[in-house]
């Protein structure tokens, strides 16, 4: 090969030497410019972002007085990789742990990561956290985090305000707001108004090093935590503490009701609990004891409890009937109790002597009329038609419905019609005469004791009702939207006046079965109700609103076990009710029979 | 002596000289800011690297400037002797030497350590460049080239015993000055099929085949087998369309490929097996992709790309760079410099700086070709070739196409006997380029 042939070489070897560098320059672009996949992964890499936790919005009674508020608790973590020669064996005694329990403990964090820092003690309160926190200083790579939790102040409602706790795994998955460790509202008012309650969180940007630890705050990127919303609720703090009183001791629910807007003054499920013994470091024995306990504490009976209404049905029943034109206020019923048992001396009844003896013949004779209406020369198929038409009429009380009021978790009943007792009987082989016992709210009715305090506000009202909710205002926005959506019942307000008088005389009859809830100066209509149970106590259950004219508040009140409607539930309206009215108890030996009385 | 002293200054390359000069001061940049975190610059502390960084530059320009100031005559002369003392030092190191990250390949002299083998290269440039400028010295004859070979395997292998892979892959550079001085350009080519070869050998090495009568095995053999039957069939069909007289002739080539080929990927596999160690192999493997059962094999190389990605194109700015300053980056200041300009500097800077190689580069060879000393020529395409392997190696490395082997970015990496070592390399070039007008040799 000739010289100028090698020289060619030269070109050769420089060419090869810009192929290269522009494979390099396309793998740069490819790398810097036009994937962000590394960029991205650099992000994750170095940097942290620290959650600014939004100061949770309080909740307020009616009156503006705090029911729950914030308090801090205090986390304690370890960073393995700084906890070397930590004595184990006193931090154990230190924390009141055992020495396997706190072993399994710290295995897990040092498993999860050498250098971030994981929680070995949750919750610890502030006495707690005083009395350990000098000597936590002696135990390297241990560090305290404070973090804020819900404090009952008022001590009451726990059933209706709910648990705030750390999130599951589904809420994480089902929102994106949440991550591992972070607390919402997971049950009651505070899983209802979460969104609004937990504010909106601040972010504080940090670059971190190869080993996870903090070495500058990008301080332009911060943004500030907004603190969540306030609600307040229509709860009548000083009558929940004082119904919760009453019911100490005993199973039953008290729900009480403004009958003009629908707010819900006091709710009530017994046995209730300290809402503020579910947060802390003894939060799982807690939950423990009262999920095991056979009064089950934890079920809501007076949104979920459902009980055959009784005797406080008759009256939907003669309402319905006088809309109906089958009766009318002077109509009198022969009490023939070969049909169906009766009690007490009396032989035929008006509508409102009915209510007041609580007549069963009466309202055997009442349903029957509502409901065959010759719609079928078939009587069994008359009897379907007019049940039909029957539980659309009992539907517009609020019966058969959860009453919206932004309370989903409360329970609907059940209202029966002809497609429920063709799956138990057959179709068209059952009559009226097979289901009468629903006439007097027994048989396969089921209510609850909201319904039935929605029941008495219908009453109060004369013809409509307000959807009871437990929220007045957010934040100062008034009342959620829909939050209080009225019902008009499709019946003359006329027709209500026989039963208002009926229940007058419930409590001012001398004979009537509510007098234990007579008091002086206040107009009280009730209804007592004493729901039948195989081998064990009457559920004793009363209704009622006050004062007659202008009502200001109506209520329902169960006792489980207790007996007949008058004894207990009776006495302990009257006491709310007077209690709310007018600030004062004048009757102090009705009170102590109540408290006195344990189950 | 000073009409003769300006003469030199007058005739030498400042184009090569002030390209130099940027990528130093390019490089002392990088190094302060990998070296420190977002706060300290270590610009006046003295024990600091950015500092002794400096304090190399400010040695290498005294040293450039001395040897620009020695006769090109006494490079030339001495050659030899150099070279037997980059050999006695590379026997000496494997002796007396002090092992760093697993290599006995430096000299420790208390604080200071030295690493002959960043000598070796621009002596190996020397002796090649004195031997095949001999007029005696005819590349036809198999002597001179087993002689070439010798030259340079012989500091290789030396070095290959530390061992120190990175480096002895530079002196396989030293096959493009043999190939400037005649070397059949088949070579190249046999190079570029054997890569070829090695990297299906390495892929396929990797799966995982379920034989008749052998059970699972290695997806290689299926290569090899296919290898020869479709090689055979190929080689078939081309000499029976080829011309009778050339048959033979491509019957011998074809069958002396197949076998080549064979030998190469069956060495390799065996290589890959029995003598690299499972970390070795992790390395190599996570180059191709191939899924690894160890998830810190490809830590280095993650964090490498993560760094220069986050550049994005103009960079975080100096100093500004998180992954830099806080150490996600392995060996950031030394083989994995090129991350930090990546990140600080961004598509702009990196690419700028591989631009500035290539511009090196090629202005070597423009230099090495305007010689009418066949000793400067040669020596120059050594360095040249030696700038090339650099850049090859390292920067790919970086940006994931070349396994993780450390070896330095010239004028960047910190590390004073690099440095002394390029600046000797590119010194002696710009000296005997400057006297090219003088003398014919």
């Amino acid at each position: 090969m000739n010289r100028s042939g090698l020289k060619n070489r030269s070109v050769v070897f420089g060419l090869i030497v810009v192929m290269i560098a522009l494979v390099f320059i396309a793998r740069l672009a490819h790398i810097q410019l036009i994937s962000s996949e590394w960029s991205n992964y650099a992000g994750r890499l170095t940097e942290e972002r620290e959650s600014l936790d939004p100061m949770r919005g309080k909740f307020l009674d009616r009156n503006g007085e705090l029911v729950v508020s914030n308090i801090a608790s205090y986390d304690l973590l370890i960073t393995p990789r700084k906890a070397k020669g930590l004595d184990t064996v006193a931090l154990g005694g230190l924390l009141g742990l055992e020495y396997q329990e706190l072993k399994r403990r710290l295995d897990k964090a040092a498993a999860y990561s050498r250098y971030v820092p994981s929680i070995i003690v949750k919750q610890l309160n502030a006495r707690e956290f005083a009395m350990i926190s000098k000597q936590l200083m002696n135990f390297p790579g241990i560090k305290s985090k404070t973090r804020s939790v819900r404090s009952n102040v008022a001590r009451v409602a726990g059933h209706l305000l709910g648990e705030y706790r750390e999130v599951d795994r589904d809420d994480i998955n089902g929102d994106m707001f949440y991550q591992l460790g972070d607390y919402k509202g997971k049950s009651g008012l505070e899983a209802s108004f979460e969104k609004s309650l937990r504010g909106t969180p601040g972010a504080r940007y940090h670059i971190v090093d190869v080993r996870n630890n903090v070495q500058e705050t990008l301080l332009e990127l911060d943004t500030m935590p907004i603190p969540g919303k306030d609600v307040t609720l229509t709860i009548d703090v000083e009558i929940q503490a004082y119904a919760e009183k009453l019911l100490r001791g005993k199973r039953g629910s008290v729900v009480a009701i403004e009958p003009e807007t629908g707010e819900i003054i006091a709710i009530v499920s017994s046995p209730f609990y300290d809402g503020n013994s579910l947060t802390g470091t003894r939060r799982g024995i807690v939950y423990d004891s009262l999920n095991t306990h056979p009064w089950k504490p934890l079920y809501n009976r007076a949104l979920r409890g459902t009980y055959r209404p009784g005797s406080i049905f008759k009256m939907v029943q003669g309402i319905i009937a006088l809309d109906e034109g089958v009766i009318s206020t002077n109509t009198i019923i022969e009490c023939n109790r070969s049909i169906i048992g009766c009690h007490g001396p009396h032989t035929a009844d008006d509508l409102t002597n009915a209510i007041t003896h609580s007549c069963n013949p009466y309202f055997y004779e009442v349903m029957r009329r509502v409901v065959l209406r010759g719609r079928d020369t078939n009587t069994l198929k008359d009897a379907s038609l007019g049940l039909t038409y029957w539980n659309e009429r009992v539907k517009e009380f609020g019966f058969g419905t959860n009453l919206g009021g932004h309370i989903p978790w409360a329970r609907a009943g059940s209202i029966p019609n002809s497609s429920l007792y063709d799956n138990i009987y057959g179709k068209n082989h059952w009559g009226y005469k097979t289901i009468y016992s629903i006439s007097i709210g027994e048989g396969e009715l089921l209510t609850t004791p909201l319904q039935m305090a929605n029941l008495a506000a219908i009453i109060a009202n004369r013809g409509y009702f307000r959807e009871p909710h437990p929220v007045r205002d957010i934040g100062g926005q008034g009342k959620p939207l829909g939050i209080d959506s009225i019902h008009n019942i499709n019946i003359l307000s006329k027709y209500f006046e026989p039963v208002v008088d009926a229940m007058q005389k419930v409590i001012e009859d001398p004979n009537g079965t509510g007098n234990r809830a007579k008091i002086d100066g206040i107009t009280i209509c009730g209804k007592t109700g004493t729901v039948q149970n195989k081998d064990k106590e009457d559920h004793s259950v009363f209704m009622a609103f006050a004062p007659r004219d202008n009502p200001k508040i109506a209520l329902s009140v169960y006792v489980e076990y207790a007996g007949s409607g008058g004894e207990w539930a009776a006495p302990i309206a009257s006491l709310i009710v007077e209690k709310y009215l007018t600030d004062t108890i004048s009757n102090t030996r009705r009170e102590e029979r109540i408290l006195n009385f344990q189950q | 002596m000073t009409q003769r002293k300006s003469s030199i200054y007058k005739n030498i390359d400042w184009s090569l000289v002030i390209l130099v000069g940027v990528l130093m001061f390019f490089g002392l940049l990088n190094v302060i800011s990998a070296a420190s975190n977002l706060e300290i610059i270590e610009w006046f502390d003295w024990s600091g690297k950015g500092g002794k960084q400096l304090m190399w530059i400010l040695i290498c320009s005294v040293l450039g400037f001395l040897i620009l100031n020695i006769e090109s005559e006494f490079f030339i002369r001495t050659s030899v002797i150099q070279y037997i003392l980059t050999l006695i030092l590379l026997v000496a190191v494997l002796i007396i030497g002090k092992k760093i990250g697993g290599a006995r390949s430096w000299f420790d002299f208390g604080g200071m350590s030295l690493q002959p083998s960043e000598f070796a290269k621009p002596t190996t440039a020397l002796i090649l460049a004195w031997y095949l400028s001999h007029d005696s010295t005819k590349w036809r004859s198999i002597k001179v080239r087993f002689i070439s070979f010798f030259l340079v395997a012989i500091p290789a292998g030396l070095i290959l015993l530390q061992p120190d892979a990175g480096t002895v892959l530079i002196f396989a550079g030293f096959v493009f000055v043999l190939y400037r001085e005649g070397l059949s350009g088949n070579v190249l080519i046999i190079g570029f099929v054997s890569l070829l070869i090695a990297i299906a050998t390495i892929l396929i090495g990797a799966t995982n085949v379920h034989y008749p009568f052998f059970g699972i095995e290695s997806g290689i053999g299926v290569f090899w087998i296919s290898w020869v039957i479709i090689g055979s069939g190929v080689v078939f069909l081309v000499k029976d369309l080829t011309v009778p007289r050339k048959r033979k002739r491509v019957t011998r080539w074809g069958i002396t490929t197949i076998i080549a080929g064979l030998i190469i990927s069956m060495g390799l596999h065996l290589g890959m097996e029995k003598v690299l160690k499972s970390h070795q192999r992790d390395r190599i493997h996570v180059l191709f992709g191939i899924d690894v059962n160890n998830p810190d094999a490809d830590y280095n190389i993650r964090h490498a790309k993560a760094a220069i990605g986050s550049g994005g194109f103009s960079g975080k700015g100096w100093m500004h760079g998180p992954m830099t300053a806080y150490s996600f980056v392995p060996e950031q200041e030394t083989d994995f410099i090129f991350c930090t300009i990546g990140e600080e500097w961004g598509f702009v800077g990196s690419a700028t700086i591989i631009l500035l190689f290539t511009f090196l580069i090629l202005r070597i060879i423009v230099i090495a070709e305007r010689q009418r000393s066949n000793f400067t020529r040669i020596y120059a395409y050594g360095v040249a070739s030696i700038f090339f392997m650099h850049l090859l190696v390292n920067v790919g490395m970086v940006l994931g196409l070349a396994p993780v082997i450390g070896i330095p970015l010239p004028f960047f990496s910190y590390g004073g006997s690099s440095l002394i070592g390029f600046t000797f390399l590119i010194a002696v070039l710009i000296r005997l380029d400057g006297e090219r007008f003088r003398i014919l040799r």
